[in-house]
């Protein structure tokens, strides 16, 4: 039995025909558009589909319910933080007098977000120990981009322009070598010790008056803390150089440990994992960035100011000389960022911390189960996710994590994220979260125990996998050879518009 | 308390099965030195007082006025099927499609998306979005560089200056950004200066990667396109058009007049204001540069027994794979938003949205008459669709009197444009297919009353929150 | 056993020599790694190589992988079949999946390669 709907449906193109669909607009007037030149015109009207409202209502529906999703059930998705979405931020965000401002309205007109905008950065400092916060980023990577270009505006303002290298683990996700090539450094990437942690000795043979910064993830990608952290933020500092936390693993460490605290000078966070705003079937999402002092000046601008008065408005463009400028328009996806305001006020101190200590208690003891039949790479406590590897089946059967995953989904869950870190072989990254009970950890458990089975006995049940879901394993060769990006049907004949 | 499950059965269940007495022993491995002082919050507010709390946040933002404000965000109806729809848990709760076997939903959305956009910019290849517009411009700059090998490019002063300092930052590695002066008076006034234009394209030793403009520009006139594009291309630049979606079902589209990349923001297709995001970045290409397109891409294919399906595919551009030499390290899309779009724009269908274009534009004629006959013309003489630029003394002080009076005249223009002089009395106001004849009489009536120096009654004294005047610029 | 007339680099590409030219691939024990090639990224026409430098990026669906020169020399042709069909590099990978024809710079270089009995013992070693 599919664990999602399995009504497979034609295109929007397919379904349109002509005549269908209207009333939602009121019809101009017929000269509307008298006094727009012919030259600027547009000749051929866009064939869009016609469709009656219920046929679009049905499709998109039927579409949903192809998808898994963590409404529908546990999706471990290793470095994704897939928790519970809660539905009160979903009522908060559609709050008309949230949803309706328009982003240039006056600051006086604006009093409500630009208060909570002040009061949810205050919140992520506070987390974070870092001494400020823009909100401004769309999303985790452009965190890390702006991170970056603000060190590189620090060292440009030392006058410093020996610094051309950006220093990152090699089991650092894939963003952060991409960001620093965007930002015009070279990345030099560090062999990982035994152990899973940063190799201290590495690091500081590569570190030195060419580094501008080290860009690391705390707990790393490995779900492991790094214990010789505050030696490698000594060196790092002691070389010139800054140091960058990747926040996607904040999950883990709420309460527990605060990176600029630690000496960490700028971070970002994701808001859509660790504070719980949804995926979306792949964004929105937002990517605040906290900085100490030393990278204060540079923060993108504007910010939110409060005034002596109480009041709060936006800096004016230019206020702030040092500042590297926009990263985007506007203010912010602050849409996105009134659920996260929403979660951390729901949560408060002690319910953030709760959030830690159950997501590091449910992933350790689901590691201890998955243990009885797969590989674990480091023996040690993990945080708030673990790596398993697939490799002792793979040498011994041939079925590897791919397929193993794939079987999953016969089994109603949705896969682990696979071959990463890519540092483990046959890796599979392992994350729980806080909101997920011990019969849904135990049941994730068995599963993967009984697909190790499988690969002995019936081995190709699984490399068949999935057999139940909509549609069975597709064929991504063809799709990235001969790609086809665009539904193109024959011109058919549009009405042309009444009126 | 939190959204989870675990009870202190649970918790003691598993701390056994770990052989552990207490969750403080996995934390063991951060050094002693590093542990957190307390995190300094508020306690847990539970749902019922948070949820007042928030209402009455949101009710101090002042959403009742009479807007007249774009300038890159417009309202219009999104038909509620759209936000229904988008509330499917199914939609919202989704991840990435990683599992395609299981992400049909979100992977034909998105292709859908792609083929919807595809017929409006009328260009073979749309990316399953970016953040922004601003985004999407500056990745459309970037790839100039790349196709090209140059790296100069040069933007219009007319392209939103929110775009354009997006740009500046992107560009501020080394990379040559340069801006296109304006025509100061005549017919074209506050469109690209296309001798300017010439001259900076045919500088010596210094080739031109991409040429930026926007159809409408800011200031909401219609631009010579076609012209600058010939220019572009006769120099070996490539040509950025930086579109607005509606605007595109009765103006002529990047594709007919050889733009080689459009970006644009997606917000006027079904997505709300929200101060400022999320929104969708809206960029295409031709077939020639698809492998220049950063960001996801999703295509149809076929699985193991030939069923018609959707992947992401061309994978191997992306930053998880290509890492340092991604073309970006752009990670999400805004498919939420892509599916928003796709929803309006099946919702409304091709009819619908003329009709919206279309509808902005004759209320916009309305506006047109009516403020100048109060004596507020507008800036420039040259065709607009539905948003322009008038003229007003003391801008920015008539704009706060009309916010007293619950209208949004606009934005002040020297606020967003404070080098450019001509603009230094502007308020750029516009209308949308909800803009409705009673607003426009109200606007009228109360500029009447103000230019005239006859207050209406007892003015609103301090308005809603005596701060700083006027927007900032931002 | 791989062909016997070709010279290997330690990151599995070959080269073959005829006269003043080489051709340059993949082996069939690099596109078992990398699986099913979609799309192979070559220099221009006319570019200077220099041995052991990258000239172009070969990817799969999954992976992506840099192309290191085996000798030097001035890149004559690439296989155009290649855009249409990347997928010779899997079928074909000594044959009809080449990818360039250098004119050879410094036959010297090929010493620094390995011959098809060394490479074997490379790629059996793991």
């Amino acid at each position: 039995m599919s664990v999602t709907g399995t009504r497979l449906q034609p295109t929007i193109f397919e379904l349109g025909r002509p005549g269908r669909g209207g009333g939602k607009i009121p019809h101009p007037p017929k000269d509307a558009l008298d006094r727009i030149p012919a030259a600027s015109r547009r000749t051929t009207p866009p064939a869009l589909p016609e469709m009656n409202e219920p046929d679009v209502v049905r499709h998109y529906v039927n579409l949903s319910q192809l998808n898994y999703a963590v409404d529908t059930g546990f999706y471990p998705l290793g470095s994704c933080t897939m928790k519970f979405n809660p539905k009160l931020n979903e009522w908060a965000a559609r709050l008309p007098g949230f949803a309706n401002l328009h982003p240039l309205a006056p600051d006086a007109a604006a009093q409500g977000t630009l208060q909570m905008l002040f009061e949810l950065e205050r919140a992520l400092a506070e987390i974070s120990g870092m001494r400020a916060v823009s909100l401004q980023p769309a999303a985790g990577a452009q965190g890390e981009l702006t991170g970056i270009l603000m060190i590189r505006a620090y060292h440009r303002a030392r006058g410093d322009a020996a610094r051309d290298q950006v220093l990152v683990p090699d089991s650092s996700h894939g963003t952060n070598p991409a960001t620093a090539s965007m930002a015009g450094y070279t990345t030099v990437t560090i062999p990982s010790a035994e152990d899973g942690g940063v190799d201290l000795d590495a690091f500081r043979a590569a570190l030195g008056p060419r580094t501008a910064a080290v860009m690391i993830t705390n707990p790393s990608t490995l779900g492991l803390f790094e214990s010789r952290i505050g030696e490698l933020l000594d060196a790092v500092h002691a070389a010139g150089a800054l140091a960058y936390m990747d926040g996607a693993n904040l999950n883990a460490i709420l309460g527990r440990f605060k990176p600029g605290e630690a000496g960490f000078d700028v971070m970002h966070f994701n808001v859509h994992k660790t504070f719980s705003t949804p995926h979306g079937g792949g964004g929105p999402g937002a990517g605040p960035v906290g900085v100490g002092d030393t990278l204060l000046p540079y923060l993108p601008e504007p910010r939110v100011l409060r005034e002596p008065d109480g009041t709060f408005r936006l800096e004016r463009i230019g206020e702030r000389s040092t500042s590297i400028g926009r990263m985007r328009s506007f203010a912010g996806n602050t849409g996105v960022l009134v659920r996260a305001y929403a979660y951390i006020c729901a949560h408060g101190a002690s319910g953030l911390r709760e959030v830690s200590d159950d997501a590091v208690l449910a992933a350790n003891y689901l590691m201890s189960r998955v243990a009885e039949a797969y590989d674990i790479p480091h023996e040690r406590a993990c945080k708030h996710e673990f790596v398993a590897s697939a490799s002792t089946i793979k040498h011994r059967t041939g079925v590897r994590t791919l397929d193993i995953a794939k079987r999953l989904i016969d089994y109603g869950f949705h896969p682990p994220t696979i071959y990463f870190p890519l540092i483990v072989e046959e890796a599979m990254l392992i994350e729980p979260t806080e909101t997920e009970s011990v019969e849904t950890l135990d049941a994730f458990a068995d599963a993967l125990i009984a697909i190790a089975q499988e690969a002995e006995a019936t081995p190709e049940l699984v490399t068949g996998a999935p057999h139940t879901a909509p549609v069975r394993r597709l064929d991504e060769a063809t799709a990235a050879r001969h790609p086809n990006l665009r539904w193109k049907a024959a011109p058919a004949a549009m009405m042309p518009c009444p009126g | 308390m939190h959204y989870g499950p675990h009870t202190a059965a649970d918790r003691a269940r598993m701390l056994g099965a770990l052989g552990l007495s207490s969750i403080d022993q996995l934390f063991d491995d951060i050094p002693a030195a590093l542990r957190a002082s307390k995190l300094d919050l508020p306690d847990p507010e539970p749902e019922l007082e948070l949820a007042a709390r928030l209402s009455a946040l949101a009710a101090r933002n002042r959403t009742d006025l009479a807007s007249f404000l774009g300038a890159g965000v417009y309202r219009h109806w999104s038909p509620p099927a759209v936000d229904q729809i988008l509330l499917r848990g199914e939609w919202y709760t989704a991840y990435t499609p990683y599992q395609p076997e299981i992400s049909q939903g979100t992977l034909q959305s998105i292709y859908e998306y792609e083929s919807l956009l595809a017929e409006l910019v009328d260009l073979d290849v749309v990316s399953a979005s970016h953040y922004d517009g601003a985004a999407a411009t500056a990745e459309a700059a970037l790839m100039t560089c790349r196709q090209t090998h140059r790296d100069r490019v040069l933007v219009s002063r007319a392209v939103h200056p929110h775009y354009r300092e997006t740009l500046r930052t992107y560009f501020s590695g080394g990379l040559q950004l340069e801006e296109i002066p304006l025509v100061a008076g005549g017919d074209a006034a506050g469109t690209t200066d296309l001798d300017a234009l010439e001259r900076m394209l045919a500088e010596p030793d210094r080739p031109v990667a991409g040429v930026i403009a926007a159809q409408p520009d800011f200031l909401g006139l219609l631009e010579p396109m076609p012209a600058i594009g010939e220019l572009a291309h006769a120099a070996g630049a490539l040509f950025v058009a930086v579109v607005e979606p509606i605007g595109l079902s009765v103006l002529a589209p990047p594709g007919a007049y050889g733009a080689d990349i459009a970006a644009g923001e997606g917000q006027p297709l079904g997505i709300a204001p929200q101060y400022g995001g999320p929104y969708l970045g809206i960029l295409a290409t031709t077939d020639a540069l698809v492998r220049q397109i950063p960001g996801r891409l999703v295509g149809m294919t076929t699985d193991l027994d030939g069923q018609r399906a959707f992947v992401m595919t061309m994978r191997a551009r992306e930053q998880d794979i290509r890492r340092d030499k991604a073309a970006s390290n752009i990670c999400t899309n805004q498919a939420l938003l892509a599916l928003a779009a796709s929803v309006y724009l099946t919702t409304v269908g091709p009819h619908g949205l003329r009709d919206v274009a279309a509808l902005g534009a004759a209320r916009a004629s309305e506006l047109e008459a009516a403020l100048a006959a109060v004596g507020a013309p507008r800036i420039h003489p040259g065709p607009y669709l539905n948003e322009f630029a008038i003229r007003v003394p003391n801008a920015r002080l008539i704009h706060r009197r009309l916010l007293d009076r619950g209208i949004l005249a606009g934005l002040v223009l020297a606020d967003a444009e404070p080098g450019d002089t001509s603009l230094a009395d502007g308020l750029l106001v516009c209308t949308t297919e909800v803009t409705t004849r009673d607003e426009i009489d109200l606007f009228a009536e109360a500029l009447a009353e103000i230019l005239g120096g006859r207050p209406a009654g007892v003015e609103a004294g301090a308005g809603s929150g005596g701060s700083a005047l006027a927007g900032s610029a931002r | 056993m791989v062909p016997t007339d070709l010279h290997y680099t330690k990151d599995h590409e070959w080269v073959r020599v005829d006269g003043d030219e080489a051709t340059v691939g993949i082996t069939a024990y690099a596109t078992e790694q990398l699986g099913d090639i979609v799309f192979v990224e070559l220099p221009d026409v006319g570019r200077s190589l220099d041995q052991f430098a990258t000239f172009g990026v070969v990817e799969s669906v999954k992976a992506v992988s840099d192309l290191f020169a085996p000798v030097g020399g001035e890149v004559l042709e690439t296989n155009a079949a290649l855009t249409g069909q990347p997928e010779l590099v899997n079928s074909e990978p000594y044959e009809g999946g080449w990818m360039v024809r250098l004119r050879l710079a410094d036959a010297a270089q090929l010493d620094e390669l390995l011959d098809a009995t060394a490479y074997d013992a490379l790629i059996a070693a793991g």
